[in-house]
C-alpha cells in the first residue's frame, strides 16, 4: 500500500520538478573562448540576479570549438579570441556580427631567485628572449637596462603556452610587431613554434604561472588577471612612447581607447601608440548572426549582450581582475550590436 | 578442450530461451568487434587530407609548425615510447616486487589494508596526478634526483643537459606511479593462484623462501604478469591529462631524460579545442590514428609473445 503511494507520487513529483523550473526560466547557450570565462561567469550570474527570467549557459571550450557550434547554430553566441577569419565566415553561409566584449592583458612574469625589485625590460629584449638570442639573465642587455639589480648567472628558462591560445596569439602578435625576425621565422597564431632552445610548454595560464612560479629563472607570458592573483612579480616594459609602464588595468585599457575604429578586420591594439598604452593588449569579441533564426530568443540575446558590453555589464569586470572596455569602445560594440535582428 | 566452430553450438540449444541469450551475447561481441572497426576507419577519414598531404614523412619528421602548416609527428612518437618505456620499466620492478610481498611474505592482516592502499592509488583522477606532479614532484626532480643522477651518471648521454624539473623522466615517473597499481593487482591474484604444490614441492627440495619466490613461483606466473605489464602499458601509453602537466610539451628528441619532450596524447589534448584550419585538425587526428596503431602494435606483439610463451610450455 505505502510501497504503490509512494511509487505514483515519487514518480509526479519527478515530473513536475523537471517540468516547472524549465518552464519558468529561458537558458541562453554561448560557447568559446577560455579567457571570458571567469568574467562571463560573473556577469551573467548577475543579470540572472536582476532579470530572473533568463539564465545564460556559457561553455568554455575554446575559441574554436566556440566558432563550430556558432557555425552549427547549436548556441546564440559564440565568444573568440580572435574574431572570425573569411573562410569560417564563408562557411557560416550567414552575415555575422562581431565586436569587443573585453580586453585582455598580457603581463610578463619571472622568477630569479634574489631579485625582488621590479624587472625592467625592453620589448626587443622580449622578443630576443623568446627567440632564444639572449640565454642567460645576467647578459649585457638585461644588465644595462637594470642597473643596480643583481642579477645571477642563470639560463632563462622560457616558459610558453602548449595549448592553442588567444593569450599566445595576442603575445606572438606583439613579437611580430616588434621583431622582424620573429615575424618571418615564427610568426603569430594560437599555437607556434618556440624557437629559444630552453623553452617548456605548460598548460593554460595557470599552468604557465604555476611553472614560472616554481622554475628558478624562469619568464613567462600570462595574463594580468593570474599575475595579480597569485602575486607574481611582472616586469616593466618600455612602450612604443618610450615610457616605462607596468601592466594593470589602466594602461590596457588606454591601449585599447587608441582604437575606437575597432573592427573584425583590424583589431590588433599591440605595440599601441600613447604614452601610458600597455603593449601587449588585445580584444577578446563576441560573434551573433545578424538574422537570428529564433525572435523570441534574439531580443532575449540582445538584452543580455547589450547589458554586458554597457557600463553596468563592464564593471563587472573589475572585480574578477579584467579590463572594462574604454567607454569610445563600448559605443562601438553597442552600434554593430544594433544592427542584429530583435 | 573443443574445437568444434561455434555456430554449431547455436544449433545445438534447444529452448528458445538459451537461443535467444546466445544470440544477444553473439551480437555484442560482434558489435565491439564493428565498434573498433568503426573508429578506426573514422580515424582514417578524419586524417585523410593530412594523410594525402604529408604522406608517410608524417611519421619520420621532426617539426610542428601550426603557423606554416608544416607536421612531423616523430618527437611525440618517441616521447610517447620514451614515457611509456620509462614507466613500465619502473612499475614492472616495483608492482611485481610488491606482489610477490603480498602474495607470498606478507602477515594477512597487514597484506589486505596494503592491498587496498595500493589499489587506491588506481582511484585518483589523472588530473590530481598532474597537480601533483606539477607542484611536488617536478621540484623534486629538479633539486634533488636530477642532481643526484647528474652526479652519478653525468657522462650517459641520458643524464646530461639542463634539468628543468619538467621532462621525459618526471613524465615517466608520473605514469609508473599510475600503472603500479595495475601491475600489482593482478599479478598478486596470478601469483595467488598458483598452486600451492608448487610452493611445497619446491621447500620440500630445500629451497628458501626467497628462492620459491623467485625461481618457482614467478617463472610459473610469468604469462600472467606479463599480461599485467600489457594492460598497464596499454595505459600509460594513453595516459593524457597527467602526462602534459608534467612533461615540458616541446616537440622535439633530445638524447637527455631530464630534457622537455611531448606525447601523442597530449598535443591532441592542447591543441585540438583552438585548431581551426582544416589541415590541423586533420593532422591532429591522424596523430590520434597513430596513436591507436601504436597500442594496436603492442598489445599484438605483448599478444604473440605470449602465445609463443604458452606453446612452448605445452
Amino acid at each position: 500500500m505505502l510501497r504503490s503511494l509512494v511509487r505514483r507520487f515519487g514518480a509526479l513529483a519527478i515530473v513536475a520538478a523537471i517540468t516547472v523550473p524549465a518552464a519558468a526560466a529561458t537558458q541562453l547557450t554561448g560557447a568559446g573562448a577560455t579567457f571570458d570565462y571567469p568574467f562571463f561567469s560573473k556577469a551573467f550570474y548577475i543579470y540572472t540576479q536582476k532579470n530572473p527570467d533568463v539564465t545564460v549557459n556559457y561553455q568554455s571550450i575554446g575559441s574554436g570549438g566556440g566558432i563550430a557550434q556558432f557555425i552549427a547554430k547549436t548556441v546564440d553566441f559564440a565568444a573568440s579570441d580572435v574574431p572570425m577569419n573569411a573562410g569560417e565566415l564563408a562557411r557560416a553561409g550567414e552575415p555575422v556580427l562581431q565586436f569587443p566584449v573585453t580586453l585582455g592583458g598580457v603581463a610578463i612574469a619571472y622568477n630569479i631567485p634574489g631579485v625582488t625589485a621590479t624587472l625592467r625590460l625592453t620589448r626587443q629584449v622580449v622578443a630576443d628572449i623568446y627567440l632564444g638570442k639572449i640565454l642567460k639573465w645576467n647578459d649585457p642587455q638585461i644588465v644595462r637596462l637594470n642597473k643596480g639589480v643583481n642579477l645571477p648567472d642563470m639560463p632563462i628558462v622560457v616558459v610558453h603556452r602548449s595549448d592553442g591560445s588567444g593569450t599566445t596569439y595576442i603575445f606572438t602578435d606583439f613579437l611580430s610587431h616588434v621583431s622582424p625576425e620573429w615575424k618571418s621565422k615564427v610568426g603569430a597564431g594560437k599555437s607556434v613554434s618556440w624557437p629559444a632552445p630552453s623553452a617548456v610548454g605548460a598548460k593554460g595560464n595557470e599552468g604557465v604561472a604555476g611553472q614560472v612560479r616554481s622554475t628558478p629563472g624562469a619568464i613567462g607570458y600570462v595574463e594580468l588577471a593570474y599575475v595579480v592573483e597569485n602575486h607574481m612579480s611582472a616586469a616593466m616594459l618600455q612602450n612604443k612612447a618610450g615610457k616605462w609602464l607596468a601592466s594593470s588595468p589602466d594602461t590596457i585599457a588606454a591601449a585599447a581607447a587608441t582604437k575606437p575604429e575597432v573592427s573584425p578586420t583590424n583589431f590588433s591594439i599591440v605595440d599601441a601608440a600613447g604614452a601610458s598604452s600597455w603593449p601587449i593588449s588585445g580584444f577578446s569579441w563576441v560573434l551573433v548572426y545578424k538574422k537570428p533564426g529564433d525572435p523570441g530568443r534574439a531580443k532575449l540575446v540582445y538584452n543580455v549582450l547589450a547589458w554586458l558590453i554597457g557600463p553596468e555589464g563592464q564593471s563587472n569586470a573589475k572585480s574578477v581582475d579584467y579590463v572594462p572596455l574604454p567607454s569610445n569602445i563600448q559605443s562601438s560594440s553597442l552600434a554593430t550590436l544594433k544592427q542584429m535582428q530583435h | 578442450m573443443t574445437a568444434e566452430p561455434q555456430f554449431r553450438r547455436l544449433v545445438h540449444f534447444v529452448s528458445p530461451a538459451d537461443r535467444g541469450f546466445a544470440t544477444v551475447v553473439y551480437a555484442g561481441s560482434i558489435l565491439f568487434a564493428l565498434l573498433i572497426i568503426a573508429l578506426f576507419i573514422m580515424l582514417v577519414l578524419g586524417s585523410w587530407p593530412s594523410i594525402v598531404k604529408f604522406g608517410p614523412s608524417f611519421i619520420w619528421k621532426s617539426e610542428w609548425d601550426p603557423i606554416t602548416s608544416k607536421f612531423g609527428a616523430l618527437p611525440m612518437i618517441y616521447g610517447t615510447v620514451a614515457t611509456s618505456f620509462i614507466a613500465i620499466a619502473l612499475a614492472a620492478f616495483v608492482g611485481i616486487m610488491a606482489a610477490v610481498f603480498l602474495a607470498d611474505f606478507a602477515p594477512r592482516w597487514f597484506a589486505t589494508p596494503l592491498s587496498f592502499l595500493i589499489e587506491l592509488l588506481a582511484a585518483v583522477p589523472s588530473v590530481v596526478y598532474g597537480l601533483w606532479g606539477l607542484f611536488v614532484l617536478a621540484p623534486f626532480v629538479r633539486t634533488a634526483i636530477g642532481p643526484a643522477l647528474q652526479h652519478v651518471f653525468g657522462w650517459l648521454p641520458i643524464f646530461a643537459g639542463p634539468i628543468y624539473g619538467v621532462g621525459l623522466l618526471t613524465g615517466g615517473i608520473i605514469l609508473a606511479l599510475m600503472i603500479v597499481p595495475t601491475v600489482t593487482a593482478i599479478s598478486r591474484d596470478v601469483i595467488a593462484a598458483i598452486p600451492r604444490d608448487l610452493r611445497e614441492a619446491s621447500a620440500s627440495l630445500g629451497t628458501t623462501k626467497w628462492e620459491t619466490a623467485t625461481r618457482v613461483v614467478l617463472p610459473a606466473a610469468r604469462v600472467g604478469i606479463f599480461g599485467a605489464c600489457v594492460l598497464a602499458l596499454g595505459r600509460a601509453l594513453g595516459e593524457t591529462i597527467a602526462v602534459t602537466m608534467v612533461i615540458g610539451n616541446r616537440p622535439e628528441i633530445s638524447a637527455s631524460l631530464f630534457a622537455p619532450s611531448y606525447t601523442l596524447a597530449s598535443v591532441i589534448a592542447n591543441e585540438f579545442t583552438e585548431a581551426t584550419s582544416s589541415i590541423y585538425i586533420s593532422a591532429l587526428i591522424e596523430l590520434g590514428l597513430i596513436l591507436f596503431v601504436v597500442s594496436m602494435v603492442v598489445n599484438a606483439l605483448a599478444r604473440l609473445m605470449i602465445w609463443s610463451v604458452r606453446g612452448s610450455r605445452a
